[in-house]
């Protein structure tokens, strides 16, 4: 058996998992999701000035299949929040997803019919960016807050995927009596049986074997 | 600025037309009855032949208001850029004036805009929809008598989780 102190100097050894966290961490190529304002300062972080390549993360790519790392920056309205959804599932795994300023995360200013008051409510969120806007170093501290997230978690072969607890997707209601308050509606394939089944199995398999 | 041949001729031609001047701007309001036929004398005798603009307000809870909806058209001159605004009132319920879209084929959107925003209906326009809400939208959001904050239509959406792929 060799023993560590027989190794030569330039080998170094690691478990798997943190080795594919540390590559996925500096190559990360965002999906700039720019609906306002704040894309101004998405495009002025991607530029020269602030230089978001630093960080492993100046892949800009306008197809979600080619991202794994949503960035949403301006307010989204309840008629662009589906499109958001669909944007994210066509994602691969794995995926991050970064709600860049005051609307993204809480819809900021804007308490009206049209816009959704968070986009938390409807997808998931890893990281959020306070200010309106932020300023392009905020953003780069949440790419770097996001790649440390990146290195604790995940797997090589998608375990912590697996581990995921499973809740049926539910809508989010409005209380009738008052508005501005969210309950749980029913499962949203609540008359489709077989639909609300497909995530219940392991993964990789399907959930009649 | 709109010549005062022009104000003159519009008067002429109906009488009961209330005309009024703020800054050199002219403002025609009209009955709802004969809004077409103003329009159309606009138009087509006065060399009005560009549509700007149609838009609405709501005069729900307003001092002194006699109507609800004061519906606003502005129309230009392109030889000289005059503008003009026409306006005129509808009442609840199921406020209808008709389409000007005979007389000017780029009023189809803007009155689509009126009629998802403050639920203005226009008679014979061909294809009235909503055009910037999303189609199965219950309400006409910019009426006064609508909250600020809607009936939860931005609740109403399903949640995509992380488990969803
Ligand atoms: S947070 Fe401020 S800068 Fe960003 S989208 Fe909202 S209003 Fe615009």
């Amino acid at each position: 058996m060799t023993r560590m102190t027989d190794l030569p100097d330039n080998v170094v050894i690691t478990k798997l998992d943190a080795l594919v966290n540390w590559c996925r961490k500096n190559s990360l190529w965002p999906m700039p999701f720019a609906t306002a304002c704040c894309g101004i300062e998405l495009m002025a972080t991607g530029a020269s000035r602030h230089d978001i390549a630093r960080f492993g993360a100046e892949v800009f790519r306008f197809s979600p299949r080619q991202c794994d790392l949503m960035i949403v920056a301006g307010r989204v309205v309840m008629k662009m929040m589906p499109v958001l959804q669909r944007i994210w599932l066509q994602m691969h795994e794995p995926k991050w997803c970064i709600s860049m300023g005051a609307c993204a995360s809480t819809g900021g200013v804007f308490d009206t019919y049209a816009v959704v008051q968070g986009i938390d409510r409807f997808i998931p969120v890893d990281m959020y960016v306070p200010g309106c806007p932020p300023r392009p170093e905020q953003l780069l501290q949440a790419i770097i807050d996001l790649q440390e997230k990146i290195q604790r978690e995940g797997s090589a072969w998608g375990k912590d995927v697996e581990r995921r607890p499973h809740q049926p997707p539910r809508a989010l209601l409005a209380d009738p009596k008052n508005p501005r308050l969210l309950v749980a509606g029913p499962p949203i394939f609540a008359q489709d049986e077989a639909a609300n089944k497909w995530d219940t199995g392991k993964r990789g398999e399907s959930p009649d074997s | 600025m709109v010549s005062s041949e022009t104000i003159q001729a519009i008067q002429a031609r109906f009488p009961s037309a209330e005309i009024t001047e703020f800054r050199k701007q002219f403002r025609v309001c009209v009955p709802r009855e004969i809004v077409h036929d103003v329009l159309r004398f606009l138009k087509d005798e006065c060399g009005f032949t560009l549509i700007i603009d149609i838009t609405c307000v709501d005069y729900l809870y307003y001092p002194k208001a006699k109507d609800r909806f004061g519906v606003v058209y502005i129309v230009g001159r392109p030889e000289n850029a005059d503008r003009l605004i026409v306006k005129t009132f509808v009442n609840d319920p199921e406020p209808t004036l008709p389409t000007v879209t005979d007389l000017w084929e780029g009023a189809r959107w803007l009155e689509r805009e009126v009629w998802d925003m403050f639920g203005i209906r226009f008679e014979g326009h061909a294809n009235l929809r909503r055009i910037l809400l999303p189609e199965d939208f219950q309400d006409h959001p910019l009426r006064k008598d609508y909250p600020l904050q809607g009936r939860g239509e931005r609740h109403n959406i399903p949640v995509v989780t992380r488990d969803m792929g």
